[in-house]
């Protein structure tokens, strides 16, 4: 497959005369952007870093299929420039997971069977990561408020899994509320496990 | 006899790892010296896709058909593993590339048939798939039956695992370097009885959501190669228009652009069958520097000959062409006469608009020529269109193209047309350099094969006793029998009136005519294609005349459909049409949303059922109209579509098909002004968001032991009718153009 090398030259558009080099982290890692600082991020990450995980829709923040995070909240990339997020922390779909553990939005949408093409989903999932961390547990008119496109017509599965990643959070906090607990963890008699 | 020169039969190897490799191939019989040719028997009835066993006992099935969304990734490698007897939690799923091959007889493809098109990729693996899986597994048998010293009958498999009778199990992995020492089978092997079935019919998530929901499932769009540049194209605005000056001073000055020049298009009035529009390509290090200078670009057009065409100019034109006599496409009875003598004649016309794709991702090629060779890479629908597009351009022999496919980011039609790949071609041979070509949304909108304009005229005839006696549609329109190369080979109104729809056969008076439309707009297939352009027209009629007639619009339906009983269809999922199964789905869907119950409180309920290449569906939707709000409280979808394959992929295809068909109902058409599209993005071209949309889609899939017909393209076609009469029993107010709310609105 033609899959690049995920991690081509971290300062790849380096041209002769470049302008002050951009510092940013994505996923955790530092990158330094020597290019055009115009560039969207949605570019910089598609065509220098090669995570290709979000993806191009509309190029002026209509669909929502380049949603990644900035600094925890999401942000349509596609409309950020990369001179805007000196010193700024980026997460991508490809950073959500930790390690082989799944973020509980991506394991709903698994367990929903939610994509059907699987174009737009990156961004429906990295929106909706944001939206569970503002509504723990969101009411039909707040999933409602997720405005990114889908062509394919997935909104009730997405609908359910993000009903099915509320519940799967809020478990997991209760679970660690419960290990971090002395007390409770001695009348359950076996421990419990976080799931983060 | 005929096929004795050539045979179809089984290839089995040993790979290089040690992988048992088990395919249905083209080959000549010479090829296998040690079998006398009589004892090849029959030819089997079509080409396998690969299957592999590794030794670890896993099963990777090969993945033919180009998955848009339609879930062929997951379902056509179910069909293998089923007659495998593989166990399908440990499957893993390959997508297989195109399989063309150039044997004596002249092309094949390896692998069957590869294209999305019609919701056939389940029939035609119905037919051959399964074969694939049953060879590979009597291979393994016999391979046990060897080592057993037992007869073959009386070993049994389960879930990767050959059985002795004792109970003892060999996995298929100790089995594949005896298994690959075995003549295959000469007669196709029987298949398995529908109560042995283990994989089909249970529910079986998307092979590769892992992949999608990490970010890290390749689209076209993701494919990257060494040396590659970016195009972007700034495309003529003008219908067959042409570029009269560039001036691309400042667009060289960006920052990465190596190239710019112009790509002519097609000559104005030839077939589509390369690319789609003349313009200026610009060529550039990365996408930004491309996007840059193309936005430096300044270029006068000379506009063309359709410089007058608008949406205005072809409704009139419509309504002009409906005065004369049109084709007729099919002719019952005598329908003038059953005029004359009617207690009444009702009429009514529907209007249905031009329509985008707009797949999510849009149209994107990548490309690397050589002398020799070349190489594409991208989402297609259809990879045989493709391939010849690419050797009309080259010169290049077609097996000396390798094409692989990526999923593709939505098809709905849109890759069944290789205009992109074309475009891509005539860019990379100008600059000499592998080429990414990239599609904006702008380019996407204003750019594309569209599903036809129309204007439909029904009109019926009544008796005194409220029977209908006749039934005419006339329909104007822009048919897809426009600058295509096979032209004649297709009835007139291709794409927009079918022969054998609905109502046709039921009534005893039937006058179907087809009046064509000049416009310079390219057409082509969009999802259900004819119909979901004139079901709306058909079902919401049927509406109108049972309230007019003061009849139940469930019960007027059926009493139409009549007894159960099978009806001649010659269009594309006949041969067949069963009465019987329509008003199956219409009954049930009618039960669903209680369709007796009277509302009060301002809802409305409207429903409409219609058949789809094979498939047969209703849809009924309950609505309320809070002051120019329109809010679907429930939705359900009732389907019929045979043998179901995999539950949660028809279930998906159903929801999509819905949703889908709400979007564009009520939000979305395509119009012309000056001989251009006017629509360039989702602003105006408003897709449907979550908040419009119901928030559950209630799918139920009647039961079925029938062939299975596919299941991508019969979900939608009768969502439109069904809101249009559920908005009607909401609020009076009857819809009869598309899209919905711009004309509730004007309305209300
Ligand atoms: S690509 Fe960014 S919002 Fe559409
Ligand atoms: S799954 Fe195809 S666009 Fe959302």
């Amino acid at each position: 497959m033609p899959q690049a090398n995920a991690k081509v030259d971290k300062e790849a558009a380096v041209p002769a005369a470049a302008p002050a080099p951009i510092e940013l982290t994505i996923n955790g890692e530092t990158f330094r952007h020597t290019g055009a600082p115009d560039m969207p991020l949605l570019w910089y990450l598609r065509d220098v870093l090669r995570l290709t995980g979000s993806k191009f829709g509309c190029g002026v923040g209509q669909c929502g299929a380049c949603t990644v995070h900035v600094g925890g909240k999401a942000q349509r990339s596609c409309l950020l420039p990369m001179s805007a997020l000196s010193g700024q922390a980026v997460t991508t779909i490809e950073g959500l997971a930790s390690g082989d553990d799944l973020h509980a939005v991506q394991q709903a949408w698994i367990e929903e069977d939610v994509p059907q093409c699987g174009y737009c989903q990156a961004g429906q999932i990295m929106a909706t990561v944001d939206l569970l961390k503002r509504k723990a547990q969101p009411s039909d008119a707040d999933i409602g408020q997720l405005t990114n496109l889908c062509r394919c017509g997935t909104y009730p599965r997405i609908r359910k899994a993000v009903k099915r990643a509320a519940q799967l959070l809020a478990e997991a906090k209760a679970a660690e509320a419960k290990a971090a607990d002395p007390k409770a963890r001695a009348n359950d008699g076996k421990s419990s496990e976080a799931t983060s | 006899m005929s096929g004795l020169t050539r045979r179809r039969f089984i290839s089995v190897m040993l790979s290089a790892s040690g992988a048992l490799v088990v395919g249905l191939r083209h080959a000549e019989a010479a090829a296998l010296p040690n079998v006398p040719m009589d004892l090849l028997g029959e030819p089997l009835t079509s080409l396998g896709a690969f299957v592999r066993i590794e030794r670890n006992n896993r099963v990777v099935i090969g993945a033919r058909g180009c998955e848009i969304g339609q879930g062929v990734m997951t379902s056509l490698p179910m069909l293998i593993a089923e007659e495998l007897d593989a166990d399908w939690s440990r499957v893993r799923v390959e997508q297989l590339p195109y399989g063309y091959e150039l044997g004596p007889d002249g092309p094949t493809n390896r692998y069957g048939p590869q294209g999305a098109g019609g919701s056939t990729s389940i029939t035609d693996g119905w037919k051959d798939l399964r074969q694939a899986g049953a060879v590979a597994r009597w291979l393994l048998v016999e391979a046990a039956a060897q080592h057993w010293q037992l007869p073959h009958e009386r070993l049994d498999t389960e879930a990767g695992h050959v059985v002795h009778p004792d109970g003892t199990r060999l996995p298929y992995a100790e089995l594949v370097e005896r298994a690959a020492g075995i003549l295959p089978p000469a007669e196709p092997v029987p298949l398995k009885k529908p109560d042995q079935f283990r994989v089909i019919g249970k529910p079986a998530r998307t092979v590769d959501a892992r992949a999608i929901v990490t970010g890290r499932a390749t689209f076209g769009i993701d494919s990257y190669l060494g040396g590659a540049l970016v195009a972007v194209m700034m495309r003529c605005p003008h219908l067959d228009g042409s570029v009269e000056s560039v001036d691309d001073a400042d667009t060289r000055k960006v920052q990465g652009v190596r190239e710019v020049f112009v790509i002519d298009g097609p000559v104005p009035g030839s077939s589509f069958d390369t690319n789609l529009a003349a313009g200026v390509a610009v060529v550039a290090d990365n996408t930004w520097a491309a996007l840059k200078g193309r936005n430096a670009l300044k270029v006068s057009w000379k506009p063309g000959p359709w410089a007058e065409e608008s949406s205005a100019r072809l409704e009139a034109q419509a309504a002009e062409a409906l005065k004369g006599d049109g084709v007729v496409v099919r002719s019952d009875g005598d329908m003038a006469a059953a005029r004359k003598t009617a207690k009444r004649t009702l009429e009514a016309r529907y209007q249905v608009p031009f329509l985008a794709h707009a797949t999510m991702e849009p149209p994107h090629a990548l490309i690397k020529l050589e002398p020799d060779r070349a190489l594409f890479i991208g989402a297609l629908q259809n990879p045989d269109g493709a391939s010849r597009v690419i050797a009309d351009l080259t010169g290049l022999p077609r097996e000396k193209i390798e094409i692989r496919m990526t999923r593709a980011g939505g098809g709905f039609g849109r890759r069944l047309e290789n205009d992109y790949v074309a475009e891509a071609v005539m860019i990379a041979k100008k600059a000499g350099k592998p080429i990414k070509l990239f599609w904006t949304r702008d380019d996407d909108l204003a750019h594309d094969f569209y599903r036809p304009y129309g204007l439909h005229q029904l009109s019926a005839t009544v008796d005194r006793r409220n029977q209908i006696t006749g039934f005419a549609h006339l329909c104007a329109a822009t048919s897809l029998n426009y600058r295509i190369a096979r032209k004649k080979d297709r009835p007139p109104g291709a794409g927009c009136l079918e022969a054998d729809d609905f109502p046709a056969g039921l009534v005893p008076n039937l006058d179907k005519r087809f009046f064509s439309l000049e416009s310079g707009l390219p057409r082509g297939p969009w999802r259900a294609p004819l119909h979901t352009f004139h079901a709306f027209s058909v079902q919401s009629f049927i509406d109108e005349l049972a309230i007019e007639t003061k009849q139940d619009a469930v019960e007027l339906r059926l009493k139409l459909l009549g007894e159960a009983r099978e009806l001649d269809y010659a269009g594309h999922g006949g041969p067949k049409f069963d009465t019987g199964r329509l008003a199956a789905v219409l009954t049930r869907c009618a039960e669903a949303i209680e369709w007796k119950r009277k509302r009060t409180d301002g809802r409305g309920v409207g429903i409409a059922c219609h058949f789809t290449f094979g498939g047969y569906a209703a849809h009924a939707f309950e609505v309320s109209v809070e002051g120019r709000d329109l809010r679907i409280h429930r939705a359900i979808c009732v389907v019929d579509v045979g043998r179901v394959v995999n539950p949660l992929g028809v279930d998906a295809m159903m929801v999509g098909g819905t949703i889908d068909g709400i979007s564009t109902a009520l939000n979305l058409a395509i119009t012309l002004k000056d001989g251009q599209v006017q629509q360039s993005s989702f602003g105006d071209y408003p897709v449907g968001r979550m908040a419009q949309m119901p928030n559950e889609v209630e799918v139920i899939v009647l039961p079925s032991e029938r062939e299975p017909s596919g299941a991508g393209e019969m979900g939608i076609p009768s969502v439109a009718p069904a809101l249009a009469n559920a908005i009607y029993a909401a609020t009076t107010v009857r819809v009869r153009k598309l899209p919905i709310l711009p004309e509730l609105n004007r309305r209300l």
